[in-house]
């Protein structure tokens, strides 16, 4: 909006806009802040640590950035992880949230400004949630105006979907992601309103940076494709949209397959080919309305007959090659988690390992409310207000919020892309809704003043300052380059067509004028539903998402308790094990372990292979001795369990057990779901099945339990449990974490001796001095 | 260390040790050995194998199973290297004695003979199955062999055994052959085939079998055949040995110096084996014989002599590891072709064969194969009768370096044209359009 009112700023309406600018601004700084300081609150109400799990791989990455440099880090082969497979992280890991935060502490620290990596670290996704509403605001901005634009980036600001992946701590891919994607669509959109190449190119670096950062790229892969198709099937085909896509899928592919971990697959995997079906659509398209212009009509329906043959036959070939691709693929070309998009079923059907992940499971409706609160009601009204008028830009918007819907409701951690399209829509909604209610009132106090209303319509109407613009613009550069017409010329044509339609559209306005009392009403509700919203959201950061869940309270009648158990044990394994020594746990402690406790691990969150998974799954579904066995020949020397029946704390292994046997069963076929639960009912109590009573992951976890109460009461399942007294034969307690919430074991060595025949000596002997413990072993 | 387990030592022995080593690494033959006897007599009456003993240097501490003094350890030392329990009749070990500190005192890495004999008390029992050992249950029950009896058995029941089914191991029983069969008189027992730390050194004959020779059989007697062994060796995982007899005589001075013929056979001896048999059997269960040493494993790509921290998949590697054996005074040079190395992840990925100096020293060379991961360096050296070796040594292997892989390949030549050939004809297809009228 700056260009054009500098442009004139002797006009009073033109002062007008200046001021109108200059508090844009402001309230732009003030969203930033916003955004910002909301995400401050586990700072402030725990301390400033790195939050869950994939956080500390995260941190650890750019530890090592920080330390060795970017070649040894595009290089790094991880022996930490996944022993004894190890790990190329360099290769396997998106880089844009390590590279971004190692850039900004090398810049930081080159100021002189002494941060610690961590603390870069734990900032980084409140200062990108930042960023990500301006960039709301420019595209919003593209698509409604301005005024949409501050709606929809405040409401971005602090909504709670995007805050519960973004708060200090959360030092996650998505918290750049989230930025990237809403910056990589408003310059599409750019690209698309101005036509212009220099956009064009931003817009594939923006790309390039989403693909650095998430494996969502896909999502965009994706949605711009499908935007130009609808594009070209309204017939709203223009060149624009030929400079906005083409340029973009070449330089975007190209770059993507720059990122090590992406790669050939930006050419190989089948969510990337809808982008090159419409790229050769878009230019059979291009061929065609280049002929027509040139032709004459007779000719042209002559051509149309030959071009649509040949171009029935090249696509018949493309798509008959598309097949063979894609059907020679192991996955069908699909990865596995791209297939649980479009079938939800399909995952919980045939991979338990991405259906384990809670943040993979469909969402809840109470989630919607949760996560967006107020602008579910809002999302339909800015539908709405998109159709009149339908633009390139609201249609793509219109797109991109009905996919996100879609796939937010099939998985819950997609809720963060459909975040801000909710956030776009509400904003252009709430501002409309603005614009007509105090206009109306400015009407009926007495706005007869034509002037008033004109500069009114100019700053809060949305179409009205672009089209100005645009045409002040056209007109200057007309001259200049007639053939670059992109946007302009588009606009040199629409604009006797849109100009009345605005002048009628002001007089239609003029006539629907509401009554004072019925504007005033409706803007205080509107204002008590944003109050409300911001409440909601304020709430959500300070109660709902804020707990770093390494560290946990619980509020009661004696006060606050902290659950520390999770450092306090990783610190223990750090002091009194070997640094070589290996530590079995399930997959979700396996980034802690490494970051925290810096032992080597098994598996860990990134789940790339699933024999690997399923092999502890197995020993964790298994009883003590072959579960000794497995862990034995994996060289392992410390198990962990997680156990939450103490003090009720519900994500605990015994939770996640069913896991564990599904993934491990689905790899080794002795072990079977349906032993592990009675009459298909998951129990721990004496109803319990032997298999899951005498399984290795049941009595880790409640061995010597029955001492704390002398019941053995667990608190999450809430039931006594089945099997109270036993000893472990193949494993020694080590270590159990002062709320019992993460228990050690070590693997017993082997026997030093094999015994003879026991029953028989037990019957004979009186003495019973020859117990089964293990003796101590100074040899091994 | 070494002064208080002396000055312990001076308390609690009535031999005063002339140099008491601890059993040690560098040392690993036994010096102090305590014999429990449940009769004193015996002192005299297997006077040959304990002078024989004494002989190599052994402090040997008599004492009665009973004596309400014994202790083992004392301050968490042990007093003694070796245990030589010569009671096969006691039921309870006096002081703090049980067959749970003797099976500490073998799992902290110390020596053990056991000796039964018939009628051996449960206590005898539960201690040789703790060793993987297992007595005739009957308590009455001997060997008795039909055919392979010694002669000068004049009882005629035919359980003075004349053994000679011995190990063929010259770890064990020496380089010398024993031309002589061992006399055996006593009880039988089996072992578990599935048992691979216990070994039969004595075997019965096929003909032999285990029941009480003065009743009749009544029903068909459970150890038969070679099953029986009548004096077995067990090794430890932490390497520690135990002797198990089923006869106590063998080891008395009337056995070692009678004369032997073997039932039906031809030959007749001076001298029975028993005295070779026994001695050099000592000398492994002591550690004269058949230990192992291994140096640290040592491994460096070819023409390095530093140890890298991670391998780079196909570098070629030389790994070398020295092995020495224990002579009972010095450490000699152990010389084999059998020891394998393993680069290991889950399972071997290279398997060689050392090639030896003659020195001690092992070493080989390979290619470290196209596989990333953490592997291990791995010797595991389980030979007949010999201390197992056992080392392992982690090391990483990574995949090439971005820059590390070949930066023009031939075959993609065509490629690298056409891509230059389409930029030129680019760069002369816009000169000519836009200069060209």
């Amino acid at each position: 909006m700056a260009a054009p009112e500098s442009q004139n700023l002797a006009t009073p309406s033109a002062l007008r806009n200046a001021f109108g600018s200059v508090l844009s601004v402001l309230i732009l700084v003030l969203i930033g802040v916003l955004a910002f300081s909301i995400r401050l609150f586990s700072v402030i109400k725990y301390e400033s640590v790195i939050h869950e799990f994939d956080p500390y791989f995260n941190y650890r990455v750019t530890q090592f950035l920080s330390k060795n440099g970017i070649y040894e880090f595009w290089n790094w082969f991880d022996d930490r992880t996944w022993y004894p497979l190890g790990r190329v992280i360099g290769g396997t890991v998106y880089p844009g949230l390590t590279l971004t935060a190692g850039t900004i502490w090398w810049v930081v620290n080159s100021l002189n400004i002494p941060l610690s990596v961590e603390t870069v670290c734990v900032f980084t996704a409140p200062v990108f949630s930042a960023f990500a509403s301006w960039a709301t605001y420019l595209l919003t901005k593209e698509v409604k105006g301005s005024g949409a634009g501050l709606a929809a980036a405040a409401l971005l600001a602090m909504v709670p979907s995007y805050i519960s992946r973004s708060v200090a701590g959360s030092y996650d891919n998505e918290a750049v992601a989230i930025f990237a994607l809403i910056f990589t669509f408003y310059l599409y959109i750019k690209t698309l309103n101005t036509g212009s190449l220099f956009y064009a190119t931003l817009n594939a670096l923006a790309y390039f940076y989403m693909v650095c950062s998430w494996g969502g790229y896909t999502f965009i892969i994706n949605l711009i494709p499908m935007h130009v198709l609808m594009c070209i099937v309204t017939g709203r085909y223009s060149p624009r949209l030929y400079i906005a896509y083409a340029p973009f899928v070449v330089l975007g592919t190209l770059l993507a397959a720059l990122v090590p971990v992406v790669g050939f697959n930006a050419v190989l995997t089948s969510e990337h080919f809808a982008s090159f079906l419409v790229f050769i659509i878009i230019h059979v398209v291009a061929l065609v309305y280049y002929i027509k212009g040139n032709l004459s009509p007779k000719m042209f329906k002559v051509a149309v007959t030959l071009v649509v043959s040949i171009g029935l036959v090249v696509c018949f070939i493309v798509v008959a090659v598309l097949v063979a691709l894609v059907a020679s693929s192991p996955t069908k070309g699909w990865s596995g988690r791209s297939l649980s998009l479009l079938d939800p079923t399909y995952a919980s059907k045939y991979i338990p390992i991405i259906a384990s992940v809670s943040e993979h499971q469909p969402p809840t409706w109470p989630s919607y409310f949760m996560d967006i609160n107020v602008l579910a009601f809002l999302v339909p009204a800015g539908i709405v207000a998109c159709f009149s008028p339908l633009s390139d830009a609201s249609s793509f918007v219109i797109l991109y919020i009905v996919m996100s819907v879609y796939f937010s409701g099939v998985m819950v951690r997609l809720m963060l892309v459909f975040a801000p399209a909710a956030c776009i829509m509400s904003g252009i909604a709430l501002s409309q809704a603005f614009d007509v209610f105090t206009g109306s009132i400015k009407y009926q106090l007495g706005g007869s003043s034509k002037s008033k209303d004109d500069a009114e319509d100019n700053t809060s109407t949305n179409n009205a300052p672009k089209d100005d613009a645009s045409t002040g613009k056209t007109d200057k550069v007309e001259e200049i380059a007639k053939e670059r017409s992109s946007k302009k010329g588009k606009k040199k044509e629409r604009e006797p067509a849109e100009k009345p339609s605005i002048r009628s559209k002001i007089a239609k306005k003029k006539a629907l004028v509401l009554p004072l009392e019925a504007s005033i009403v409706a803007l205080l509700l509107l204002i008590m539903l944003g109050a409300f919203y911001v409440i909601h959201c304020v709430w959500a950061a300070a109660e709902a998402y804020s707990a770093p869940s390494i560290v946990l309270t619980s509020q009661n009648r004696d006060g606050l308790h902290v659950f520390d158990d999770f450092r306090e044990s990783y610190a223990w394994l750090s002091h009194n094990t070997d640094v070589d020594d290996k530590v079995a746990s399930w997959w979700d402690y396996g980034y802690q372990t490494t970051a925290m406790a810096n032992r080597t691990v098994i598996v860990d969150n990134n789940t790339w292979n699933n024999t690997h998974i399923a092999t502890v799954g197995t020993a964790m579904s298994s009883p003590e001795k072959a579960a000794w066995e497995i862990f034995n020949s994996l060289d392992v020397k410390y198990v962990l369990v997680v156990f939450g029946g103490l003090i009720g704390y519900p994500s605990d292994d015994i939770n996640k057990f069913l896991w564990m046997v599904r993934i491990g069963g689905g790899e080794f076929s002795h072990i079977k779901e349906a032993d592990y639960l009675r009459d298909g009912q998951y129990r721990i109590d004496s109803e319990a099945t032997p298999t899951m009573l005498n399984c290795l992951m049941y009595k880790l976890s409640y061995y010597r339990f029955v001492e704390t109460d002398g019941k053995g009461y667990d608190r999450v399942r809430r039931t006594e449990i089945g099997k109270k007294n036993f000893k472990l034969t193949h494993f020694d307690e080590v270590f159990t974490s002062h709320h019992w919430m993460v228990r050690i074991y070590k693997l017993k060595p082997q026997k030093n001796r094999i015994r003879g025949r026991v029953k028989k000596l037990k019957s004979k002997t009186s003495s019973g001095s020859f117990t089964k413990t293990e003796k101590k072993n100074p040899w091994i | 260390m070494m002064n208080i387990s002396r000055s312990l030592a001076l308390i609690s022995l009535f031999i005063l040790p002339l140099l008491s080593f601890s059993f040690s690494v560098d040392n690993p033959t036994d010096r102090r050995v305590l014999v429990l006897l449940d009769d004193l007599s015996l002192k005299s009456s297997h006077s040959i194998f304990f002078n024989n003993l004494k002989s190599r240097g052994f402090d040997l501490d008599f004492k009665l199973a009973e004596d309400s003094k014994l202790a083992l350890q004392r301050y968490g030392q042990y007093l003694y290297d070796g245990l030589i329990i010569f009671a096969p009749s006691t039921e309870r070990l006096g002081g703090s004695l049980d067959s749970k500190s003797i099976a500490d005192f073998v799992d902290s890495g110390r020596d053990l003979i056991l000796s039964a004999d018939t009628s051996a008390s449960d206590l005898i029992r539960g201690i040789a199955t703790e060793c993987g050992v297992d007595f005739d249950e009957d308590s009455s029950a001997m060997v008795i062999d039909h055919s392979s009896f010694s002669v000068s058995d004049v009882d005629g029941d035919h359980t003075l055994v004349a053994a000679d089914d011995l190990v063929k191991s010259d770890v064990i029983l020496g380089k010398t052959k024993i031309e002589a069969p061992v006399l055996f008189r006593g009880v039988a027992h089996s072992l578990n085939p599935n048992n691979n730390l216990v070994l039969k050194v004595l075997s019965a004959s096929p003909s032999a079998y285990s029941a009480n020779p003065s009743s009749k059989l009544s029903s068909p007697p459970q150890l038969t055949g070679s099953a029986i062994s009548l004096v077995s060796v067990m090794q430890a995982r932490n390497n520690a040995r135990v002797v198990i007899s089923g006869s106590l005589q063998l080891f008395s001075d009337r056995l070692f110096r009678s004369g032997v013929q073997k039932a039906g056979s031809p030959n007749k001896y001076e001298k029975s084996g028993n005295q070779q048999f026994v001695t050099e059997l000592s000398k492994w269960v002591f550690h004269e014989r058949g230990h192992l040493k291994a140096g640290s494993l040592v491994h460096h790509r070819v023409g390095e002599t530093d140890e890298p921290a991670i391998y780079r998949i196909k570098d070629d590697l030389e790994f070398s590891v020295e092995i020495f054996e224990w002579s009972g005074k010095s450490w000699e040079p152990y010389v084999a072709d059998d020891v394998q190395v393993q680069f290991y992840m889950m399972s071997p990925y290279v398997l060689k064969t050392l090639s030896t100096d003659k020195k001690g020293l092992f070493h080989t060379s390979f290619k470290v194969p196209d596989v990333y991961g953490v592997f291990q360096f791995k010797v595991e050296y389980e030979k007949l009768g010999y201390t197992t070796l056992s080392l392992s040594k982690q090391i990483p292997v990574r995949p090439y370096r971005h820059n590390e892989y070949e930066r023009f390949i031939p075959t993609a030549y065509p490629y690298y044209g056409a891509c230059f050939t389409t930029m030129a004809g680019f760069f002369v297809f816009s000169f000519v359009y836009l200069y060209h009228k």
